[in-house]
C-alpha cells in the first residue's frame, strides 16, 4: 500500500509527448470530410510517455485494498479468491478476437462454434446447479438480470391478460429489487421481517392480493438466514398467479444443498462475479444469467444458443413471445468464460464444498464474536453473519468507526449500515477461500476494536490514519460537484 | 471450528433447509485439474476462427489494443477489488474513474460523465429514460440511422411502460430534418440520433438540437469514440446527453462483452444521471481525494425511487479505456481517427473500380460505409468467408428489402495488402 497521493495523469502531461505509435496509414487516400462536420475543439487527453502511463496506474493500483492483498469480508458481495487460470483462459485469442456479429453472417456461425459451445455448456451447468429449466446468459450484471427477470414476469402476465400492479419485496432486500420492479412499471409492496430475522408470513398473507405479479426474495436473505418455509411462501404467491423471483446474490450459501428450481422459484439470477468467482473488477464487469421454470420459458430474451441434431451450435431468434433484446449480444462473454473454467475445475463436489466452507467460516466468526458484538438474530446463519454495533454505539463508536479501525489494521471492512433492518449493521461474509488462520486474525482484530471502544472511544474518530487519505468530506463532494478535470 | 460453533457436523449448519427442500438432482461431473481445463478450452478456442480478416463493424470494431492496457488492468489490486464503498482504501479505483470521466468529457466536450454503464445499447436506453425523467414527457423520436440493435433494446425495456416511440426516416443517409420538425411537439422528451449512423454516414446535428430545444425536448446522441478524433463533438453541437459504446477504447471484441457504456451530459442534468459518479473532494486534512458522490440518486439509498437499478457497472473496462486514452493521447487520437478514415476512403476507391459495386457517397463517412452490390449481399459475404474475409455486415439482417446492401468497416489494423486482396476476392466472387 502506497501512503501518499498520486497526482492526476493530466498534470503529468507534457506538450508533444507520445505514449503510443499508431500503425502507418500505408495508403494514398484522404477522406473528404467537410469542415462543417469536423471537430474544432482540442481533445485534452494527457500527453505522456508509455512509462508515465505504466508508472501512474501502477502507483494508483497501490492505493487500493483488494482480495489479492487484503482480507475483504464485504457482506453480500462474495469477495472470494479469483483463480489465475481463468484469467489465462479468457485471454486466449480464439476468444478475445471474435467479433460478435460473425455468427449472424451466413456460414459465419461455423467460425464461432467454440464460443457457442462454451455458452451452451455453461447454461447446462447452471440448469443442473439451480434446478431451473433454461438460462439466458445475456444479462450483464446482477441488477441487469433482475431487470430481465422482472420483464419476463411482466411478459407472462401480459400474455395471460392478467392485470397486475405490484411486486412484493421484503424490507431487508437489496435496493436493486425495488428499483428494478419500479423500472419495469410495478409498484412496490414491502413485507416486514420477523423478530427471528426472516420474511414475516403473516404480513405477507395480509398483503397478497390478486394484483400481485410476483415476489422477489433473496434466500438466504440479507440477514444470512435461510427461510425454512420457502414452500409456503411459494404457495401463497402462486395462489394468486404470482411468480417467485430468486435473487441469487447469496447463492454461494446453498450450492448442492438446495436448488431454487426445486422449491418453487420461477425465475432467478446468478451473480457470476460472486458465486462463480469472476473478478469484481473494482465495480464490474459482472454477469447475471437468469434461469427460468417452464412457465417463463417462452419469454426468455433472444438470441438463445441451441444445439442442432448434428451436434453443431447455433443462435436462434425465433421465439415470438420473447421479451426481445436486452443487450447487444450474448452476455459478458469473457466473464462467463472465466466462470465456466472455474466450474469445470471445481466440479459438482467442489461446488458443494464451496458452500460448506463458506457457511462454516461465517458461523465460526459468529460464534467467536457474539460475546463482543450484538447478533440481532442469534442462530445458525448461512454464508454471512450480521452484527450490530449497538453496544459500541453506547460508547460513542459507530459501525463506520469500526470499519475505519479495520482499514488501519489492513482489512477491507465488512458491509456497514446494510441491511437497513438492523441498526448499525456490520455484515461479514468471509467466503470459503480464507483460511482458519486469516479468519482467526480477523476475529482478534474485531475483539480489539471492541476493547478500544471501551478504553478510548474518541480515538476512532481520526481513523484511518495509515491510508493515503483520511476520511473524505462527502458533503462537499455532493455540494461542490467536481466530476471532471478542467486543466 | 465446529466445536466452537456448537455443532457436530457441517450438515448441522444446514438445518434450516428442510429434507424436502434438498436438491432433487445435483448430477455434475467431477472437478478437473487446471491443466485439463486449459487444454479443453484451448480446443474450444481453436474452433473459433481467427483466420478471417475482419471488415465487419456495426458499432463494434477491430482496433488494436496496446499491450500496456492488459498489463496494467491485470494487476490484482485493480481487478480483485470491488465498488469503492470505503474511499480511504480505494483511492486507486476512484482516481482512475475520475480520470476516466475527465477523458470522456474531453472526448465529447461535455461537462460531466458517469463512471460507466454496461454497454452502448443499454447506455442509450438509460439516456432515453433520463430524458423522459428530466422533461416529464413521454414521446421519443428515434432517427432511423440509430443502430437497429440499440432500437430493439430500447423497445424491449419500455414494453411495459406507456411511452410513444416514433422512428423518423433517413434520407440520402441523413436524418430527415423535415420529419423531425413535423413530429416535435410539447409531448416530446427527446430526439435520439447517432454519429456516425448505422450506415456509416456522418452528420452535424446542430440544427436538430435547435429544433428540439425550441420544442423543449432534449437531444440524445450515441457516438463512436474513435470518430471524435476528427468529427464535430456532441458538445459542439449542443447535445444534451451523450452515450456510446466504448469498446473501441482499448477493449477486445471478446464475442460481445464485456464492453463499456459511457454517458456524459451537462452539469444541469447531473442529478438525473444514472450510475456511479466519482467526485473530487478533500479529506479531513484538506488533501485532494475522490469518493462516489450523489449517491442519493442510486438504488442502494433511494430503492424504488432511484434513477436506475444499476449497481455493478464496468469499472475495469473504464480503467482499460482511461489507460488507452492516456496512452494514445491528444495528438495520437487525431492521428488514429485520420488513419481510420483514410484507409476506409482507400477501400471505397478500390471497390468503386469493381464493376457493379456502388459505394454510397451521398453523405461523407468515417471508417464504415455502405455499398450496394449487384447481387444478394448475404450470399456474397458467404462466398467471401470461403476466401478468408469477414467481408461486411449485410443490411438485410435488420432491414428487410435491402438485400444487396452491406456495411464495411476499416480500422487502423487493416493493411493496404489486405484491402487489395479483399478487392480482388470480391471482384472474383461477383463475376462467378
Amino acid at each position: 500500500m502506497l501512503n501518499q497521493p498520486v497526482d492526476l495523469i493530466f498534470n503529468k502531461s507534457v506538450k508533444g509527448r507520445r505514449g503510443y505509435v499508431n500503425p502507418p496509414v500505408g495508403v494514398d487516400a484522404h477522406a473528404p470530410i467537410p469542415q462543417a462536420f469536423m471537430r474544432k475543439s482540442e481533445c485534452n487527453w494527457p500527453e505522456v510517455s508509455e512509462l508515465d502511463v505504466v508508472r501512474h496506474f501502477t502507483l494508483l493500483s497501490r492505493l487500493n485494498y483488494s482480495v489479492d492483498t487484503n482480507f475483504y469480508p464485504l457482506g453480500s458481495c462474495t469477495m472470494k479468491y479469483n483463480p489465475r487460470i481463468t484469467e489465462k483462459i479468457a485471454q486466449l485469442s480464439g476468444f478475445t478476437d471474435l467479433h460478435p456479429l460473425l455468427p449472424q453472417l451466413l456460414q459465419g456461425e461455423k467460425f464461432t462454434q467454440g464460443a457457442l459451445q462454451v455458452l451452451f455448456e455453461m447454461e447446462e451447468w447452471l440448469c443442473e446447479i439451480t434446478g431451473m429449466k433454461a438460462f439466458t446468459l445475456q444479462p450483464l450484471a446482477g441488477a441487469h438480470g433482475e431487470l430481465a427477470g422482472v420483464m419476463m414476469i411482466a411478459a407472462y402476465h401480459r400474455a395471460k391478460g392478467n392485470k397486475k400492479k405490484y411486486i412484493i419485496v421484503p424490507d431487508a432486500a437489496h435496493g436493486t429489487n425495488p428499483a428494478t420492479a419500479s423500472i419495469v412499471g410495478y409498484e412496490i409492496l414491502s413485507v416486514k421481517t420477523t423478530p427471528q430475522g426472516i420474511l414475516d408470513l403473516d404480513d405477507l398473507k395480509s398483503k397478497v392480493n390478486n394484483d400481485v405479479a410476483g415476489l422477489m426474495l433473496t434466500c438466504p436473505d440479507t440477514h444470512g438466514i435461510f427461510h425454512s418455509d420457502i414452500d409456503k411462501i411459494a404457495e401463497i404467491i402462486h395462489a394468486v398467479d404470482g411468480l417467485m423471483y430468486y435473487d441469487g446474490a447469496n447463492l454461494n450459501a446453498i450450492l448442492g444443498r438446495c436448488r431454487p428450481g426445486d422449491v418453487g422459484f420461477d425465475v432467478m439470477h446468478i451473480n457470476i462475479h460472486k458465486t462463480f468467482s469472476a473478478p469484481h473488477g473494482g465495480g464490474g464487469p459482472g454477469s447475471g444469467p437468469v434461469g427460468v421454470s417452464d412457465r417463463l420459458l417462452p419469454f426468455l430474451p433472444i438470441s438463445r444458443v441451441i444445439k442442432r441434431a448434428d451436434g453443431s451450435f447455433a443462435l436462434n431468434y425465433d421465439y415470438p413471445q420473447s421479451v426481445g433484446y436486452i443487450s447487444s449480444f450474448y452476455g459478458n462473454f469473457s466473464v462467463l468464460l472465466k466462470a465456466f473454467a472455474y466450474t469445470l475445475i471445481l466440479g459438482g463436489d467442489g461446488l458443494k464444498q464451496t458452500s460448506d466452507h463458506a457457511v462454516l467460516n461465517a458461523n465460526y466468526i459468529r460464534a467467536c464474536l457474539k460475546d463482543y458484538y450484538t447478533v440481532p438474530y442469534d442462530r445458525i446463519c448461512m454464508h454471512e453473519v450480521v452484527f450490530s454495533a449497538e453496544k459500541q454505539v453506547a460508547r460513542g463508536v459507530h459501525a463506520i468507526d469500526v470499519a475505519k479501525f479495520l482499514i488501519d489494521k489492513g482489512y477491507h471492512p465488512p458491509t456497514v449500515y446494510f441491511p437497513m433492518t438492523v441498526k448499525e449493521a456490520i455484515m461479514v461474509e468471509p467466503t470459503e477461500t480464507e483460511s482458519k488462520q486469516s479468519i482467526d486474525e480477523f476475529i482478534q482484530v474485531m475483539i480489539k476494536a471492541d476493547e478500544l471502544s471501551k478504553t478510548a472511544p474518541e480515538s476512532f474518530h481520526d481513523m484511518p490514519k495509515t491510508m493515503p487519505i483520511s476520511r473524505p468530506d462527502e458533503v462537499k463532494a455532493a455540494k461542490d460537484i467536481n466530476t471532471c478535470y478542467r486543466g | 471450528m465446529l466445536q466452537k460453533i456448537g455443532v457436530k457436523s457441517i450438515d448441522d449448519l444446514f438445518v434450516d433447509i428442510k429434507t424436502q427442500h434438498r436438491p432433487k438432482s445435483f448430477n455434475l461431473p467431477q472437478g478437473k485439474s487446471e491443466f485439463e481445463v486449459l487444454e479443453y478450452l484451448k480446443t474450444l478456442a481453436a474452433k473459433n476462427s481467427s483466420q478471417l480478416v475482419p471488415f465487419i463493424g456495426g458499432g463494434f470494431y477491430d482496433h488494436y489494443v496496446p499491450a500496456v492496457v492488459a498489463a496494467l488492468t491485470s494487476r490484482g489490486e485493480f481487478f480483485t477489488a470491488y465498488t469503492p464503498y470505503q474511499p480511504e482504501c480505494s483511492q486507486g479505483t476512484l482516481q482512475a474513474l475520475f480520470e476516466y470521466q475527465s477523458a470522456i468529457c474531453a472526448m465529447t466536450d461535455m461537462e460531466v460523465a458517469n463512471a460507466s454503464l454496461y454497454e452502448g445499447g443499454t447506455a442509450l436506453y438509460e439516456a432515453v429514460m433520463m430524458a423522459i425523467r428530466t422533461t416529464n414527457r413521454k414521446k421519443v423520436l428515434v432517427d432511423g440511422g440509430v443502430s437497429p440493435i440499440y432500437k430493439k433494446i430500447i423497445r424491449s425495456y419500455t414494453t411495459n411502460l406507456h411511452f410513444e416511440f416514433v422512428e423518423t426516416p433517413v434520407v440520402h443517409g441523413q436524418a430527415s430534418r423535415s420529419a423531425i420538425k413535423n413530429l416535435l411537439d410539447k409531448n416530446t422528451a427527446a430526439v435520439v440520433v447517432q454519429n456516425p449512423n448505422f450506415f456509416g454516414a456522418i452528420d452535424d446535428y446542430s440544427d436538430i438540437v435547435d429544433l428540439a430545444h425550441q420544442a423543449g425536448a432534449l437531444v440524445v446522441e450515441s457516438v463512436y469514440p474513435i470518430s471524435l478524433g476528427l468529427l464535430k463533438t456532441p458538445g459542439e453541437m449542443g447535445v444534451d446527453i451523450v452515450t456510446g459504446e466504448g469498446q473501441s477504447l482499448g477493449l477486445a471484441l471478446n464475442f460481445g462483452g464485456p464492453y463499456l457504456g459511457f454517458m456524459a451530459t451537462r452539469k444541469e442534468f447531473v442529478r438525473k444521471m444514472p450510475g456511479r459518479i466519482v467526485g473530487q473532494t478533500v479529506d479531513k486534512e484538506g488533501r485532494r481525494c475522490y469518493v462516489n458522490t450523489l449517491q442519493a440518486r442510486e438504488q442502494h439509498i433511494r430503492r424504488e425511487k432511484a434513477t436506475s437499478n444499476i449497481c455493478t457497472n464496468v469499472a475495469l473496462c473504464a480503467l482499460q479505456a482511461v489507460i488507452f486514452m492516456s496512452l494514445v493521447g491528444k495528438e495520437g487520437f487525431k492521428e488514429l481517427a485520420r488513419i481510420n478514415a483514410d484507409k476506409a476512403e482507400y477501400m471505397k476507391q478500390c471497390l468503386e473500380k469493381i464493376k457493379g459495386v456502388q459505394v454510397k457517397r451521398s453523405s461523407p463517412t468515417f471508417n464504415e460505409f455502405t455499398v450496394c452490390l449487384p447481387k444478394d449481399a448475404s450470399t456474397v459475404v458467404e462466398a467471401m468467408i470461403k476466401k478468408g474475409f469477414a467481408a461486411g455486415f449485410p443490411l438485410s439482417r435488420y432491414y428487410p428489402g435491402m438485400d444487396n446492401y452491406m456495411i464495411i468497416a476499416v480500422t487502423e489494423k487493416r493493411t493496404k495488402a489486405e484491402i487489395d486482396a479483399y478487392t480482388k476476392a470480391l471482384a472474383a466472387v461477383l463475376v462467378s
